[in-house]
Order: structure tokens, then sequence, then C-alpha cells
């Protein structure tokens, strides 16, 4: 099964790093030098990547068109699903890429007996992920509190409404996302194992990212809920804003929990940029989404358009077919030439 | 290969093994071959064919061979696998759309069942992401790292000939109609994926004749059907005597006349076969009728364009012609006829390939005024839009009842929907030409709309089960509104429809008519000084044309 292989691996990291982090002096390894690693190679994998698309040119106006476009005054123009103005695409990518608008349209369809094809709307991929993203993104901004002395109010306020914390007593606190995320990851999984047709177009490494997250989730929860008293908040907090400043001080009684949680999250960043997970980048570039539907009132550019491919010449198309033409009383740039004797 | 009957066909939809009826293959993608077998491939394209092709400045057709798909040898270049993974190279370098569409699918499966010919078929590989990942498995082995580093685990995969056959199959079993496009988180366009898999295919000698054959055609002739000039003045001439018997009314036309302000193409078929013969005729009646200064041209007689099935320099040289055309007669603009992928090439390329037009002037309809913005570049305007805009203003006289006899609903072709927003126009001509007409399913129509299952140059016989099958869904919609609602009638904008909806209605929906717009509007046009000629309605009574341009008289 192509997803023991993706769960194997993640083991094997967990493993890595707790067996690695127990070593004296690899402390140093996991908490600092894999870290600022992954970072590079994140963010510079990340523009290498955006920098390749952007290299290759958009040849030909090609959005797909999902609603009437602009036309006569009298008919009405679907802004948002064909848009002509740069204004109504930034609103078709901004909704796509904030509410995963397209996802919002599935149906699943069957066959019936007769044959009879039904169409139902099916919206729950729409809603894991929207459960899996937001929470993720929740997630990780919350993190910044970890990175930042003194914690922005802000931080501080989103951190106050992710743990209901009117709600609740006693601490630690109990974040939604923590759970939604973990759901999320859930949710997704199941519903590759589940649906048969994603079950089986799924390969290895649509699985091992799932996996990976939800390590990473899994341990983040058990360090913040279960595994609390081995970690030292303030050790974590004083190597995290050390990362972050260039001047890492070193602590070392922070728990393995937290180097496995730390490896997970440096393998996901390595591997982001090598992966689908760049589906991140490449939605705001989608030529099929970010184009405006303009191609006849606005002429699109084609570096690459060749000038040399004439059309086969009238003047060659007159000379095979003249005779005919004539005949025909179509009318010629060029007459027959005089009758000759054959 | 004999067609399945439709009993047969019927229960074999539902029942068979197939991924879209619930059977899971027990082998994986990868190590399931593609097996060729008469009646599951269209007819490689003709040696003579593809060296005419090959002959024409601009294109390049190698390896012109007789071959077949169902023998093994294939007879493919000795270095073929470095000519295809160079063409990749190429291509990733000239299109950003291929390679975001290999780098970000997540493989969520969206698509999965918005492709009618997974529906029709229940073959996992017709399910769009597979058709894509045929490709992308190629692309992750030889260029990036993931695949060079765990290979077959990340999904990648080694060029054999045994893939470029899965190609072979698989991108002409993909009319590239973009619903799948519509339905992806990322737009991915699977479209575009065929388009560039036959594009490799062709690097070595492979593609189909019912798509080569007619390109050339049109090359040579200026047509699809390949009439040559006489040949199509006398189809025009026809049918404009024809239509004189019908309304009694004289049709004025011409060919290749310079001066003319404007310049009318509709594809090559509209003026050869049944029904599209009744759509032209539509045309000429309606272009009398307003008086309009126009001239059809012999030498560019084909609005459709088979290059876009086979290569962006083909479709491009194809297409110059309209332009070149333009030009010579020094017309103002052009008006195209009702036809989809021509309206793909028009609306989304020919600007970029053949433009700027900077000879004609903005389309401006000489009866309402009305300047056509939209076209301001390509100067090229859509019959129906011009159409609509004289029904808008009170510019012709419509008499709906003259097309009592139908009781039509309306397909939007892939193209029109899906490459070009052209939804509305149509619709708001049929609200104004027949008394009444329905909607089929929702999730059938407009930007959802489902492909004849014949597009992109598979409109061949030898495929026909496979076309029945992929037609399934859109002729499934079509019987929901015939048994809910009696329609007897398939309207469309579009030429290869009219061909390919009337095999599928026949087989399917048998006593469903199919029919272009332009012909309802004809029928109820009401011209000056007619005198429509008598015929019988289905009751025996002897009225005038029961069955408008149909009528027998
Ligand atoms: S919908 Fe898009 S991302 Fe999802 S599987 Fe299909 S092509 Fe891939
Ligand atoms: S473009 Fe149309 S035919 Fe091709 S894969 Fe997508 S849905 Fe199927």
């Amino acid at each position: 099964m192509k997803y023991t292989f993706s769960f194997l691996a993640v083991i094997a990291l967990v493993l890595i790093a707790w067996l690695g982090s127990q070593i004296p002096g690899m402390q140093y390894l996991f908490g600092v030098a894999i870290p600022y690693l992954a970072i590079m190679i994140f963010l510079g994998g990340f523009v290498y990547r955006v920098v390749q698309w952007a290299k290759s040119p958009v040849p030909f106006s090609i959005p797909t068109t999902c609603g009437q476009g602009a036309s006569l005054d009298f008919i009405k123009q679907d802004k948002l699903d064909c848009p002509t103005k740069t204004s109504e695409v930034v609103a078709r990518m901004f909704l796509e890429i904030v509410t995963f608008r397209s996802l919002f349209r599935n149906t699943k369809s069957e066959l019936h007996e007769g044959p009879k094809i039904t169409y139902e709307s099916s919206k729950w991929l729409w809603l894991f992920a929207l459960i899996f993203h937001y929470s993720f993104l929740v997630v990780v901004i919350r993190h910044m509190r970890l990175f930042l002395n003194p914690v922005p109010a802000w931080l501080e306020f989103l951190d106050f409404l992710d743990a209901g914390a009117a709600l609740q007593v006693g601490a630690p606190l109990l974040y939604a996302t923590d759970l939604a995320l973990v759901l999320g990851v859930v949710l997704l999984f199941g519903r590759r194992l589940v649906n048969r047709q994603v079950r089986y177009i799924s390969l290895a490494n649509d699985y091992f990212p799932l996996f990976l997250i939800f390590g990473i989730a899994t341990t983040g929860i058990l360090m913040r809920y279960f595994l609390r008293t081995n970690i030292d908040i303030i050790s974590i907090k004083e190597l995290l804003v050390g990362l972050v400043t260039f001047s890492p001080v070193f602590a070392a009684k922070i728990g393995s929990i937290f180097y496995i949680h730390l490896f997970l999250v440096s393998t996901l960043l390595i591997y982001f940029p090598f992966s689908k997970l760049m589906h991140l980048g490449g939605v705001f570039m989608s030529p099929t989404r970010n184009m405006a539907n303009n191609s006849r009132a606005k002429r699109h550019i084609n570096p690459w358009n060749d000038p040399t491919i004439k059309p086969h010449s009238y003047a060659g198309y007159e000379d095979e077919f003249r005779e005919f033409m004539v005949d025909a009383g179509i009318p010629v740039e060029k007459e027959l030439p005089p009758q000759k004797d054959e | 290969m004999a067609l399945a009957k439709l009993e047969q066909l019927s229960k074999s939809v539902v029942q068979g093994p197939s991924l879209a009826t619930g059977a899971v293959p027990t082998k994986d993608w990868m190590e399931t071959p593609a097996i060729f077998k008469e009646g599951n491939f269209a007819y490689p394209a003709k040696k003579e064919k593809v060296e005419y092709l090959n002959s024409q400045a601009g294109l390049e057709f190698p390896n012109a061979r007789i071959w077949s798909p169902d023998e093994d040898d294939w007879k493919l270049p000795e270095n073929w696998q470095e000519i295809i993974l160079n063409g990749l190279k190429e291509r990733l370098g000239k299109f950003r759309s291929l390679k975001i569409f290999m780098d970000c699918c997540v493989r969520c499966g969206a698509c999965a069942d918005k492709c009618h010919f997974f529906l029709g078929t229940g073959d996992p590989k017709n399910m769009p992401v597979l058709r894509a990942e045929l490709l992308r498995s190629i692309y992750r082995n030889d260029f990036t790292l993931a695949g060079k580093l765990f290979g077959k685990m990340a999904g990648a995969r080694e060029m054999t000939v045994g893939v470029l056959k899965e190609w072979f199959m698989y991108s002409y079993q993909c009319t590239e109609c973009r619903r799948c496009s519509v339905f992806c988180p990322y737009g991915i366009d699977t479209a575009e994926v065929t388009m560039m898999l036959r594009e490799l295919l062709h690097l070595v000698g492979v593609g189909i004749n019912w798509i080569l054959e007619p390109a050339s055609n049109s090359n040579r002739t200026g047509n699809h059907m390949g009439l040559q000039p006489h040949t199509f003045k006398d189809n025009v001439d026809f049918l404009a005597e024809d239509l004189e018997t019908l309304t009694g009314v004289k049709i004025n036309h011409s060919f290749n006349r310079k001066g003319a302000e404007v310049l009318f193409i509709t594809p090559s078929a509209d003026v050869f076969a049944e029904p599209g013969l009744y759509t032209a005729m539509g045309y000429l009646a309606l272009f009398e009728q307003i008086g309009l200064d126009y001239t059809w041209s012999t030498y560019a007689s084909e609005g459709g364009n088979f290059g876009l099935f086979t290569s962006n320099e083909l479709m491009k040289k194809l297409n110059a012609k309209m332009y070149a055309e333009a030009k010579r007669l020094g017309v103002k603009y052009i008006i195209g006829g009702e036809c989809g992928h021509m309206w793909r090439v028009i609306h989304q390329y020919m600007d970029t390939m053949n433009g700027p037009a900077d000879f004609l002037e903005v389309p401006k309809s000489p009866l309402t005024g009305t300047v056509f913005n939209n076209a301001a570049s390509t100067k090229m305007v859509h019959i129906s839009e011009f159409t609509a805009d004289l029904i808008r203003h009170g510019k012709i006289k419509l008499d709906p009842s003259r097309n009592s006899h139908v009781l039509p609903t309306y397909h939007d072709s892939c193209n029109p929907a899906r490459a070009m927003g052209l939804m509305d126009e149509p619709r708001y001509i049929l609200d104004h030409v027949v008394p009444k007409w329905v909607e089929m399913p929702e999730n059938t129509i407009r930007e959802q709309t489902f492909c004849c299952g014949s597009g992109t140059g598979l409109n061949t016989d030898e495929i026909m089960e496979l076309r029945m099958r992929a037609g399934l869904p859109r002729a499934n919609a079509v019987k929901h509104v015939i048994d809910k609602h009696d329609v007897n009638m398939l309207s469309c904008v579009c030429a290869i429809d009219r061909a390919t909806l009337t095999s599928l209605m026949n087989y399917w929906n048998p006593g469903c008519g199919v029919c272009g717009l332009s012909e309802l509007v004809g029928n109820a046009l009401v011209m000056d000084n007619e005198k429509r000629a008598m015929g019988y309605d289905a009751e025996g009574n002897e009225t005038e044309l029961p069955e408008g341009f149909r009528t027998m008289v």
C-alpha cells in the first residue's frame, strides 16, 4: 500500500529526531542547524520554483470562462466567473484562494440503471479543505508568539479567540484550531481511502504530507497539553527568539518531544518546494484562472510567436484552381493565360 | 466493428466493471497497459497526408509511414525517446500552463467524475487527473528532483513505448472540452495537457487521419471538406436556390468579392451536409433580409480549425487565412458562423497568433450602429452576437410561431461556454425565435455543459461506440427534457455538434433532431416580398413551410 511507505517514512523521521536529540551535543543539530537549513531550503526553493514558473511565458490567453462574458450591453456579464477587467480578475482569484470557490461547485455523479446519470452537489472536499487549510493557517500564525518578544496585542487577541478563553477555565487553554487541524488531516486522509476514485489516483507523495502534518500536529498537542512538565516553555522561547534574531542561545533542558516536533516541521519545510505543496504558489499563477477574458478586445502577446508561419498563400491557391474559378465566375487576381495549343 | 445495440451498451455503461460504477481495478494504473483493438482507436493518418503537411512551410510532420496502432511495432524513429523528452523540455519552456499544471495537482479528485469519457467508459485513465498523470509521471522522472531521487515512489516512471501508446490512446479520448478545469481548485485544464500530448506524438509521426486529412484539405483547398472553389460555390448556390424555392425571395450572395463590408466565414460542414445546410440557409436568409454587404470566400472557406487539435503551428497556419483574405478583399470586419472550436481559436488565439488586424475596423453593425467593443482588436463578431443585437433593436421581424413544429432545448458547446463565455446571446435569440424552449438540468448546461463526445476530431466512425459512450452524459440530459417536456429538437451553435449530436441522438434518443440556432432564426424570419412555399404538416394539413427550411417541396 502506498500509504504504508509514507507512514513508515514519518515514523522513521520521528525516531531519528527522538534518538538523535538524546545524543549529547546533537541538540544543536536538531535545534539550530537543521531548522536554519530547512528555512533556507524552504525560502530558496519556493522562490526558485516560482521564478522557474515565471520564466515560461503565457503564450495564449486561456482563461476558463465559467459564466457569461462581456459582450452586448443588454447581456449581463458574470463579472466574477468571466472577468474582463483586472479588478474582476482579482476578485475571482481572491474568492478562489480564500473560499476555494471551484471546490464549492463540486458535484458527485452516479450512474443508474436506464442508463441515467445524476449529479448532486458534493461539498465534502470543500469543507474538509477549508477546515484543514484555515486551522493550519491560524496555528502557524499563533506560533509567531513563540518568536516575538513582546507578543503583539493582535496575536494575543487571536490566541484569545482561538482558545475561546472566555469559555474555558484552567490551563493550558485548549485551542480550537489544534483540534480542527487534526480533524482536517484525518478527514482528508479518510477521504483518500474512502472515495474509490481518489484512492485509486493517490500516490505515496499524497499520503506523506498528510502523515507528516498529522505528526506535527500531534507532537505539538502532546507537548502543549500532555507532556508539558518536560517542556520548558521559557527555554523553547529563548531558543526560538534566538533563532530568529540569529543569535541562538542554547538551553539544554528541552525535552525530546520538542525536537521531534521541530524536526518534522523542518522536514515539511524542506519537502515543500519539491512537492505538490507548491500549489500554494501555483494557485496564484494558473493561467486559466488569473487571466481576463478579453482576448478579442485586447491583443495578448506571445513572445515566441513565429512570424514566419504564413498561410498557404492566396496566390498559390489561385494558381492551383484558377481555371475552375474562372469557369465558375469567381473573381480572380490573374486572368487565365491565353489558350495555347498543346 | 459493429456498434453495440442500445440495450447492450445501456447495460454495459451501468454494470460493466468500471471505476465510474464502483469497481476498483485491482491493478495499479501504471501496471495496466493500453491495448489497441479494432474499434477503440481512430485510424492513423495516411502517409500522403502527413507527407503533404510536412512539405508545407512552417510545419513539421516527420515520420510519414504506413502503420497501425494495433500492431506491436509503431515504426517509431530510432531516437524517439530523445525526441519526446526534448519536445517536452521545449514545451515546458514555452507554456507556463504546462509547468504549473504538472507541478500543482494535489490529486484531490475533484475533476475525476467530471469528464464525459470517464462517465461513459469508466476507464480510470479517463479521469482527467490520471490523463494528466500519464504525462506528469514522465515529467517527474526527467524534470523534477523528487522524481529523480525517489522514482516510482514519487509517482515517476520512465518513458517507454508502452507509455507512448498510452498517450496516444488517452489523448484521443479527450475532447479538450475543459469541463475538468471548471472544477479544479487550481484551474488545471487537462485540455492543455492533451494538446501537449498530441503535439509530442506528432513529433514522432503519431497522429490520426480524421484530423490530419481535414487539416491538409483546409490548407490546400481552404476548407476541411476539401471542397474546391467551384464546388464550394456550387454548394452555396444550391442552398440559395433552395431558399428561393422555399421563401420566394431571391438570394443575392457573392464570393471573393473585393470591397464588401463584411467577410463571412463559417465551418464548411455547414454547406456540405444536413443538418448544417439548414443553418447555412439561415445565414443566407438573414443576410439577404437585412441587406448586408458581405461576401463568402472560397479561399478562407473554413471557420473550423483542426490545427487546434494538432499543434499550435498548424493552428496558426490554417487560421492565418482569415486575416489574409480579409486584407486581400479589403473588407471592414469579419462575421463568423456558428462553431465551437472555431470560436475558441478566434477568441483566444487568433489575434495573438496572426494579429494585429490593424487593416480592419472595429466591427459596427450597419443596421443598429452597435459597435462591438468586445471584438475591438480581433475585428471578428460571432453570428449570435450580431443577430441578438439585431433582435434587440427590432431590426428584423420574427414570427416564432413559424417554429411551432419544434420544442427545442439548447446545448452549450464546450468552447463557446468555457473558452469564450458565449452563453446568453444564443438564449436571447431562442427566446425570440421559438414559441417555447426548455433548459436541460443545471449541471449539464452553461459552464458545466457536457461535450457531444466527439469533438477535437474524434468524429470518426471507427470509434463509434466510444463516441456514444462519451456522449452519454449529454444524451442523458437531453433525454431528461424529452421525457419531461416533450423536447424534439436539440439546438446548438456548433458545426461539429450538428454532425455528432445527430449520431448521438439517433443512437440514444431517436426522434430528437439537431439544428443550428441560425436555422431557427431563418425559419422565424419574416422576409420582405416573401412567398412561402406550402407543405403538409404532421396532421396532413397544407400550410406554409410546416417544417421551416426542412419542408420538402
Ligand atoms: S481537480 Fe485539479 S488538483 Fe484535483 S485532482 Fe483534478 S487536476 Fe488535480
Ligand atoms: S478536457 Fe474534457 S475530455 Fe479532456 S479530460 Fe477534461 S473533461 Fe475530459
